[in-house]
């Protein structure tokens, strides 16, 4: 099973992947076991309550935080063997990220906040700003360039946190309660836009949420963890077959 | 990251907490204020004692005698070298010759006699010297009343303050304060002295035929006639000129070339006439001024090769620099504990900043920066803190030392001295201090940014 090549169609392969770590006396079990695959281009939901491993289990994806045992291999990189440079050149180039509670930095503007992974990968200052420029257009907030986080109300700073964490084009995103800080109406537009990036660039997008019901609107698939063990795994039908996607 | 951009966030992190950085900026100015104001203060006090000690002319100068004056310095020499018969002798050719070896400044024969001079009628019996103008920049004339001589032969004079104190008929009372050199300039200064002397003088050639048997070459014979020459007094010295001279020091001095012309009969000329038949007029010393004390030695040798003897006192300026070296340590190592205790304010600051932006270091490593790009930016801030503490602390310390100078200088003048330099800042000391203050400060910035870059990026994220 380890010598196996990695696929092409396959984005991201957990192998019984554990996170273990001491809290005084106390092992906790965040993550305990769970094999899971999703292909390239695929929309699936971790689900369970606070507590059953689902962040833990995308900080390990993200490649913020190692496994204990087992592997995580995303697009043919075994997160375990690589160096803490190479792990934050995956973050960089492979991941984008995006946070329940947006995690813009205060102190820049929405451009600033936007090309800051730009200035880690060494982009030049032109390029940088055009790019931070049109992707915060793609998301609607060409016109609040200058703005502060705090300026912006939440819907505004997510969607300023998305246009972050796709500036530098990855092929995973990966997004932790995107909406869980945001009304029904202003969530939803968050996820439409997930939903079209992840339609219109093929995107594979893995989403950690507590909310059965916007994971069955937006997710092909839906991964039940509890305790830290993958407990159910249902495909879902309401949501657009992954065939058509990529296509746009 | 690249280092441009490395700086331009850690420079927009510093502006964020504007007042905590730029109060650890002060701390680190005046940490290298101290340094730069101690390190002025010992350089300038240095500077200061070198100038005096090379316009006393103690060390720079090289008194050459000929071995056949048997009256020398150090007889113990004798022993080494020609006999003194065999010696050359110290003439007008020795002493261009001298004047021409390396690293020599000047070398102008010693003229001195004992006279007599009448002031106010009455008769003063003293040594007289003839002084080079090369002698004005002696630190004797530091506190002179009147002027220096006005040409090289103008029939001036100088008096030392305790023949001054004779022509006046004033003695210094014991426990009485000195007298002032001020007053007792007034007034001398623009009277004239009258100078008896015995000037030597070629025999004229009918008095040479009226003896036709003597053997003697005719250059070896002359006259001695008693002269008389008019001086006016210019200028009443508090300090000696002559202190080199031991015994043999004069009260009163006359330009160098007034005194060679008017030909005075010399101790020597009686030997030279028993001892140099068809010689020429040579001279008792020949006093040599060197570029350098350090030089010394080395004139002194090539001196000593020709077949004269010299002497020279030791070079004390060589102790001098190590006693300042040792100074300097202490005043360096005294004011770069200011610094230290700034670079302790480095570190808390940077501590405090970590503990602050703690999510802030998360958001970025969960974006993708390296544990090299959060690294950098926390060392890059310490930098900035160093280079603006530097600047900022040589134009502070620059200041304290020019205030130190100014205040002393207002002391000195208010006790009659003039004014001195006790102060300077040499170019090497600004890039100095500049560059120990970015080193103390990025070594400060090591352990904050090592530990800002070590943040695990999870529990970073966790915290609110």
């Amino acid at each position: 099973m380890s010598a196996e090549p990695p696929n092409t169609s396959i984005a991201l392969q957990s192998e019984n992947v554990c996170r273990h770590y001491a809290m005084g006396e106390v092992l906790i079990r965040a993550v305990d076991g769970i094999s899971l695959q999703v292909r390239a281009g695929e929309f699936i939901a971790l689900l369970g309550t606070s507590g059953s491993g689902k962040s833990s289990l995308l900080n390990l994806i993200a490649g913020l935080d190692r496994a204990t045992s087992g592997r995580v291999i995303v697009y043919g990189n075994d997160l375990a063997k690589l160096s803490r440079e190479d792990l934050a050149k995956y973050r960089l180039r492979t991941v984008g990220m995006v946070f329940q509670s947006f995690n813009l930095i205060p102190s820049m503007t929405l451009l600033e906040n936007v090309e800051l992974p730009l200035r880690f990968a060494e982009v030049e200052r032109e390029k940088r700003y055009s790019m931070a420029r049109q992707a915060l257009d793609r998301v609607g907030l060409g016109p609040r360039l200058r703005h502060r986080p705090t300026e912006l109300s939440g819907g505004e700073q997510q969607r300023a946190a998305l246009a972050r964490a796709l500036i530098n084009q990855p092929q995973l995103l990966l997004a932790d309660e995107p909406t869980g800080n945001l009304d029904s109406r202003t969530g939803t537009e968050i996820m439409d836009f997930i939903r079209q990036f992840n339609e219109s660039f093929g995107m594979t997008v893995v989403m950690v949420t507590h909310e059965r019901a916007l994971a069955e609107r937006y997710a092909r698939r839906m991964i039940f963890l509890a305790d830290g063990k993958l407990v159910n795994e249902l495909e879902n039908s309401a949501s657009p077959p992954l065939t058509t996607r990529g296509m746009a | 990251m690249k280092l441009h951009d490395v700086g331009e966030l850690a420079v927009r992190n510093l502006r964020e907490s504007i007042l905590r950085n730029s109060l650890t900026t002060v701390g680190i100015s005046v940490g290298v204020a101290s340094l730069v104001a101690m390190l002025s203060l010992g350089i300038g006090l240095q500077q200061l004692a070198a100038r005096r000690l090379q316009k006393s002319g103690l060390f720079d100068t090289v008194i050459v005698s000929s071995r056949r004056d048997l009256r020398n310095f150090r007889r113990e020499q004798e022993e080494n070298g020609p006999a003194p018969a065999e010696s050359p002798s110290l003439d007008e050719t020795a002493r261009l010759k001298i004047e021409h070896l390396p690293k020599v400044v000047e070398a102008y024969p010693d003229i001195r006699f004992v006279t007599e001079l009448r002031y106010d009628e009455k008769p003063h019996l003293t040594i007289v010297a003839g002084l080079p103008f090369s002698a004005r920049n002696n630190d004797a004339f530091d506190g002179m009343q009147g002027n220096f001589f006005s040409s090289e032969t103008a029939p001036e004079v100088i008096l030392q303050k305790s023949f001054a104190e004779e022509l006046l008929g004033k003695r210094p009372q014991p426990g009485a304060d000195e007298i002032n050199v001020a007053e007792l300039a007034k007034p001398l200064l623009g009277k004239d002295l009258v100078m008896r002397f015995a000037e030597r003088t070629a025999t004229p050639p009918d008095a040479k035929n009226a003896m036709p048997d003597h053997a003697s070459p005719p250059s070896s014979s002359y006259s001695v006639i008693s002269r008389e020459q008019s001086l006016k007094i210019i200028g009443v010295c508090d300090l000696d000129p002559d202190s080199m001279r031991g015994q043999a020091r004069a009260r009163v001095f006359i330009p160098l070339h007034l005194a060679q012309n008017l030909h005075v009969m010399q101790p020597s000329d009686l030997r030279d006439t028993a001892e140099l038949p068809g010689g020429n007029s040579t001279y008792t010393t020949v006093q040599v001024r060197v570029k350098n004390p350090k030089d010394v030695p080395t004139v002194e040798d090539a001196i000593k090769k020709m077949g004269f003897n010299t002497f020279s006192i030791v070079d004390a300026t060589k102790s001098l620099r190590q006693f300042f070296a040792v100074l300097d340590l202490f005043l360096g190592i005294f004011g770069s504990l200011a610094l230290a205790v700034a670079s302790i304010g480095i570190i808390n600051t940077l501590v405090m900043a970590i503990l602050e932006r703690r999510r802030e270091i998360g958001i970025m490593k969960a974006i993708g920066a390296s544990d090299q790009d959060v690294k950098g930016l926390f060392f890059a801030e310490a930098g900035a803190m160093g280079i603006f503490g530097g600047v900022l602390g040589v134009a502070l310390g620059w200041t304290i030392g020019r205030v130190i100078n100014l205040g002393t200088n207002i002391y000195l003048r208010r006790q009659h001295f003039p004014p001195e330099q006790i102060w300077s800042v040499p170019w090497w000391l600004v890039g100095g201090a500049v560059v120990f203050s970015i080193v103390v400060s990025l070594l400060s910035g090591l352990y904050p940014a090592s530990r800002a870059a070590r943040l695990d990026p999870v529990q970073a994220l966790r915290y609110e």
